[in-house]
């Protein structure tokens, strides 16, 4: 599965994207953010306050109770400005 | 950003006829830019370039069955100064994906005639604008409002983050995003 990162989550973790193999277990968004809140210190930098991370799947905006399943690309970014 | 509305606060006004959505047509890219897709012309872009808009405003009107035209532009402001330029990230292809699914929604909660929503991404210096929303109706309220809802939801739905650079050579920090346009855009489920 491939993982997009944008703004500040992006920088923080210091990479754009990467593809990652889920564990079992890693379900729905809520466990992915959990799942790499734990891979290190750049991913607990990034996702200190998973509740305010925006997630989309393959372009779609989705809640954290998605599940992951059929996933392309999830794209993992903070609360928008533009406008 | 400096926020030139050409149009009135609608927030006690809304359109009598505004109807519960809970889907847009798909987006397909053959959509884009206006000439295929089902309902009314739209012109969605996602940029570098400066905007013309009075070129962007001209095109929607004039056919005869217009009789309204309400643009908003959003500018960058130079914050009394301090700031160099604004930087606008962006997610390629989910950016017009969701103007797009925006602006089906307009399109299908007001009877308008057609719509622009082009925003711009990179480096944009004070006075350059970021964001031009167009909406063209027969009458003025389908026109202001469909042109407020789709700017609401530009900057709660689309994804674009800003990041300030400052005239003293550093680069501040990404904008925070505010309450006040979670709570704009709420107001229209509320109808």
């Amino acid at each position: 599965m491939k993982l997009a990162y944008f703004a500040w989550v992006r920088e923080r973790i210091g990479i754009a994207e990467e593809e990652v193999a889920l564990p079992a277990g890693v379900v729905t968004v809520g466990d992915l953010l959990l799942w790499l809140k734990g891979r290190g210190e750049t991913y607990d930098a990034a996702l200190q306050a998973p509740e305010i991370i925006r997630v989309a799947i393959d372009h779609e905006h989705v809640d954290h109770s998605e599940p992951l399943a059929g996933a392309r690309e999830v794209a993992i970014f903070p609360p928008m400005t533009g406008g | 950003m400096a926020e030139t509305r050409n149009s009135a606060d609608l927030s006690a006004t809304m359109y009598d006829g505004a109807r519960e959505t809970g889907h847009s047509t798909g987006a397909s890219a053959s959509m884009k830019d206006g000439s295929l897709g089902p309902g009314i012309p739209l012109d969605i872009r996602v940029q570098a370039e400066r905007i013309d808009v009075g070129a962007v405003a001209s095109r929607l009107a004039g056919s005869g069955a217009v009789g309204a035209l309400v643009t908003f532009t959003g500018y960058c402001r130079d914050e009394g100064g301090r700031l160099k330029a604004l930087e606008l990230e962006h997610y390629p292809g989910m950016a017009e994906r969701q103007i797009e699914k925006i602006a089906r929604e307009a399109e299908e909660r007001w009877p308008i005639l057609g719509c622009a929503a082009i925003h711009r991404y990179g480096l944009i210096a004070p006075g350059d604008e970021i964001v031009l929303v167009a909406c063209s109706s027969a009458h003025r309220s389908a026109a202001f409002e469909a042109a407020s809802f789709l700017m609401d939801f530009m900057k709660t739905s689309a994804p674009f983050w800003k990041r300030e650079h400052l005239v003293d050579g550093t680069t501040g920090g990404w904008v925070e995003s505010k309450d006040t346009d979670d709570a704009a855009a709420d107001r229209w489920h509320r109808l």
